[in-house]
């Protein structure tokens, strides 16, 4: 195989990490005013995700650095042509991180609510954006070469459209199943993560949304195939996507929890598996001409950016695994809401001091 | 304005908004590491009491370094994407090392740090801050690294067929004398960035009175780091500044006004007038200072930016290659001024602490303080700002120039859309992160505390977290 190939296959890996792990954690974000009837609730969805999301969010990080190094004619078109896009984007992810620290920080009434808000809207963005942005992507956008330099060279690649331009019938509907995929995944990390009410309204969520999720997911993928490079294999990947995707539901049902995260976290590595192995060799194609696509071979670094690459992605993505495992591990007792303490009052006592002094 | 200027204007401010965030991080995380390891080892509860004191000012800023940082990487694609093409092959490797070695390190193991008080054993918990410690520090390694390479390109030759660079040498682009020594100035600088905040946070208590036996030793110890931190910023300073007069010359002229070349040339101190236009008059001039500090010999010569300029036109072609002087000038001594007087007031402070000492009086002593928490955060601004722009007009010094690595297409509505959404929620934001400091600086350090938090088998399953958000 060839490295051009290997960086595909290692990208294709970082955006499937991405969205199996952050894509739970927006999803949390997501239900928070739906199943978060009460602070207290609230806090208990949140402290699912406390430790672990800013690692999650990490692989987003990695996937556009990886791409810049491996690929960067594809992170340079990307980035710049879905400018307003990846500005929205930017702004989900900032309310949203900045909320989860601050929240607890001031006991007041009006200021959780309205970082409550900040994490619900940054979650929303992002789960929807990312859909957007891959059905684009698979889809195709108006890429040519800029006027006046080679059009031989992938180096004249720009997107030429504009921001509306990319918020097409297919691109709407990958958003849209993005969205409520990684909701109901969400919903499956909370009955997984949490016990009593919370964990019921959450296997509530994921009985009904998870069937509208199958819906959106089903017509996407489906018509994702028409984009498709080679359909005998991506076509059963997505057969297969959905039949784990109602096995996890089945799961919820009979209450396990476990199997059915495990088996939602499956679809969504198909779906996106399918999705990258329709792309391949290309990276964006082009609506205006196949001449214009940039693929593997025109958009990629040289082999030995690649070989020093690979090396450091070998030896560093299992080490990654493994800690981010453990950190799985470490925090792996159900939370209720029996188990939160009261708002910490600043510095006037230690954090739990303060509660059973109140 | 071009969307080329709004680019421009957009980069700057999100990366000076995002490095105030950045050395107090880099230098808090290892306090914050200190206490509790001596907590660990002494047993001594007010050592805990400060790492839950700083650990709390040091998640409120660390939020801010994290949002404010993933701007920074999508940045390069959206409003550089021309540059991103040029350099991609290069500039991407150690951006992406930075990701896979340094943020899921920092990331996963401060989740570890926050929520694990009573999930961990004593010993492993005090690993974690040390792995996200060291995390923060490779990430500093390896954003330096590419940042000296568009300072100083190494490790590369460029493509004939497509003109765009090309790595042939990993070790020289991570290993080149820029990349080092802007490595250790920016964590020395951070430490004293640190330091100066906790002397004047432990000052303030110390005036008022308050919790005198625990920030006593903090606010020497702050003072202590910032002294070393001072002469370790000179000495790397010094350094640095010798190998930017071989490799970028131009810039240390524009860092001194000096526009003609010039033997025994002297260090200016201040000048009034118009520096930009050849007429500045200096006030405080030392003579032969500056051909000492470039070339290690008062009577060495100094290039000045008329030579500079005439020799670039020869080799990159017609052109104007003089950065925008009065910036450069100004920022410079600023960044060495602000830095200084923080050195002096930690000098004056540990004077004031001798012995036994602690005076609650010395009205000069308290109307200082407050800005020794600004002074050096504001010096390294300028540091930065001095490098950057007087790297201008190039972006990667050389071989691009910053007005060609522009997004060909993106349109100034794009970027106002883009600049006045970042602005009004960074302004928001930093109101929010200030008021929440003030806030828990004024709280002080906890009463009480639980001394050993951490797990025993006597717990039962649905015992109350011991830290939730």
């Amino acid at each position: 195989m060839d490295l051009v190939t290997v960086w595909f296959i290692l990208i294709a890996v970082l955006w499937i990490g991405y969205f199996v792990l952050d894509g739970f954690d927006l999803g949390v974000g997501v239900l928070l005013p739906f199943i978060g009837k009460d602070d207290l609730r609230r806090r208990v969805m949140i402290n699912t995700i406390g430790p672990v999301w800013d690692g999650n969010e990490v692989w987003l990080l990695v996937a556009g650095g990886a791409t810049f190094a491996a690929f960067p004619l594809w992170y340079a078109t990307m980035f710049s042509g879905f400018y307003l896009a990846f500005f929205l984007l930017l702004i989900g992810l900032i309310l949203r991180g900045v909320a989860f620290e601050y929240r607890g920080k001031k006991d007041s009434v009006a200021w959780r609510a309205n970082w409550d808000r900040a994490i619900f809207v940054g979650s929303v963005l992002p789960a929807l954006l990312f859909g957007v942005a891959f059905g684009n992507v698979v889809g195709g956008t108006q890429i040519e070469p800029l006027p006046g330099m080679n059009p031989a060279d992938a180096g004249s690649f720009n997107y030429t459209g504009s921001f509306f331009d990319l918020l097409n019938p297919f691109a709407i509907v990958m958003g849209l199943m993005t969205l409520t995929i990684f909701t109901t995944h969400g919903a499956m990390f909370l009955a997984l993560k949490t016990s009593g009410e919370v964990r019921e309204a959450a296997r509530k969520v994921v009985m009904r949304l998870g069937l509208v999720a199958a819906v959106l997911a089903v017509v996407a993928l489906l018509w994702a195939q028409a984009f498709s490079g080679r359909i005998a294999v991506t076509l059963p990947l997505v057969l297969l996507a959905a039949v784990l995707w109602l096995g996890g539901l089945i799961m919820t049902m009979r209450g396990r929890d476990g199997w059915a995260f495990f088996l939602s976290a499956g679809t969504i590595t198909l779906a996106v598996a399918s999705l990258f192995i329709g792309l391949f060799p290309n990276v964006m194609p082009s609506s205006v001409s196949d001449a214009f696509n940039l693929t593997v071979y025109n958009a990629s670094s040289q082999e030995y950016t690649l070989t020093i690459m690979t090396w450091v992605a070998v030896i560093m993505t299992p080490l990654v695994l493994l800690y981010q495992g453990w950190t799985y591990w470490v925090f792996r007792k159900r939370i209720s809401t029996s188990m939160i303490p009261p708002h910490p009052s600043a510095g006037r006592s230690d954090d739990r001091f303060a509660d059973s002094a109140q | 304005m071009s969307a080329l200027d709004l680019s421009r204007w957009q980069f700057g401010m999100t990366t000076v908004y995002h490095f105030f965030f950045v050395p107090l991080t880099l230098g808090t995380v290892w306090f914050v590491a200190m206490f509790q390891t001596m907590w660990y080892f002494t047993g001594k509860e007010k050592y805990l009491k400060l790492t839950k004191f700083f650990g709390k000012l040091f998640l409120i800023n660390f939020a801010m370094g994290v949002v404010t940082g993933i701007v920074q990487e999508f940045q390069f694609g959206m409003n550089w994407s021309e540059y991103s093409r040029f350099v991609g092959d290069v500039f991407g490797a150690p951006l992406a090392m930075e990701g896979l070695l340094a943020f899921f390190l920092e990331s996963t193991f401060l989740g570890l740090w926050i929520f694990g008080w009573d999930r961990l054993p004593k010993r492993l918990h005090l690993a974690t801050i040390w792995a996200a410690a060291v995390g923060t520090m490779l990430s500093a390694y390896f954003i330096l690294a590419a940042n000296a390479w568009m300072q100083h390109p190494v490790g590369y030759e460029i493509d004939p067929e497509t003109g765009r660079a090309v790595l042939n040498d990993i070790g020289a682009v991570l290993f080149q004398n820029t990349a080092v020594i802007a490595f250790f100035h920016t964590m020395s600088a951070s430490f004293l960035v640190t330091g100066a905040g906790i002397a004047a946070l432990g000052a303030w208590f110390l005036m008022k009175n308050r919790q005198i036996d625990i920030f006593r030793p903090a606010a020497k110890a702050g003072a202590w780091v910032v002294l070393v931190s001072a002469v370790l910023v000179s000495v790397t300073g010094d350094i640095d500044s010798k190998i930017m007069m071989e490799q970028q010359p131009m810039k240390m002229a524009a860092a001194e006004g000096l526009y003609e070349t010039t033997a025994n040339a002297p260090f200016s101190v201040l000048t009034i007038g118009d520096i930009a236009g050849d007429t500045a008059t200096p006030i405080i001039e030392i003579p032969g200072l500056l051909s000492f500090l470039s070339t290690g010999d008062f009577e060495g010569t100094v290039q000045g930016i008329n030579d500079l300029q005439a020799q670039y036109e020869v080799t990159y072609g017609p052109g104007d290659y003089v950065p925008y002087v009065p910036v450069t000038y100004w920022s410079f001594r600023l960044m060495i001024g602000l830095g200084m007087i923080a050195a002096l007031w930690a000098l004056w402070s540990l004077w004031r602490y001798r012995g036994n000492r602690n005076p609650q009086r010395g009205r000069l002593f308290a109307l200082v303080t407050p800005f020794i928490v600004l002074g050096p955060l504001l010096a390294m601004s300028f540091g930065w700002i001095f490098t950057e722009m007087g790297r201008q007009p190039w972006v990667v010094f050389g071989e691009q120039l910053t007005a060609d690595g522009v997004s060909p297409l993106l349109t100034p509505t794009d970027v106002w859309i883009s600049l006045i959404g970042f602005t009004v929620i960074y302004g928001v934001l930093a109101v929010i992160e200030v008021g929440l400091l003030l806030k828990y600086i004024k709280a002080g350090a906890p009463d009480e505390i639980i001394a050993d938090p951490y797990a025993d088998a006597s717990d039962s399953e649905d015992k109350q977290l011991y830290f939730a958000y």
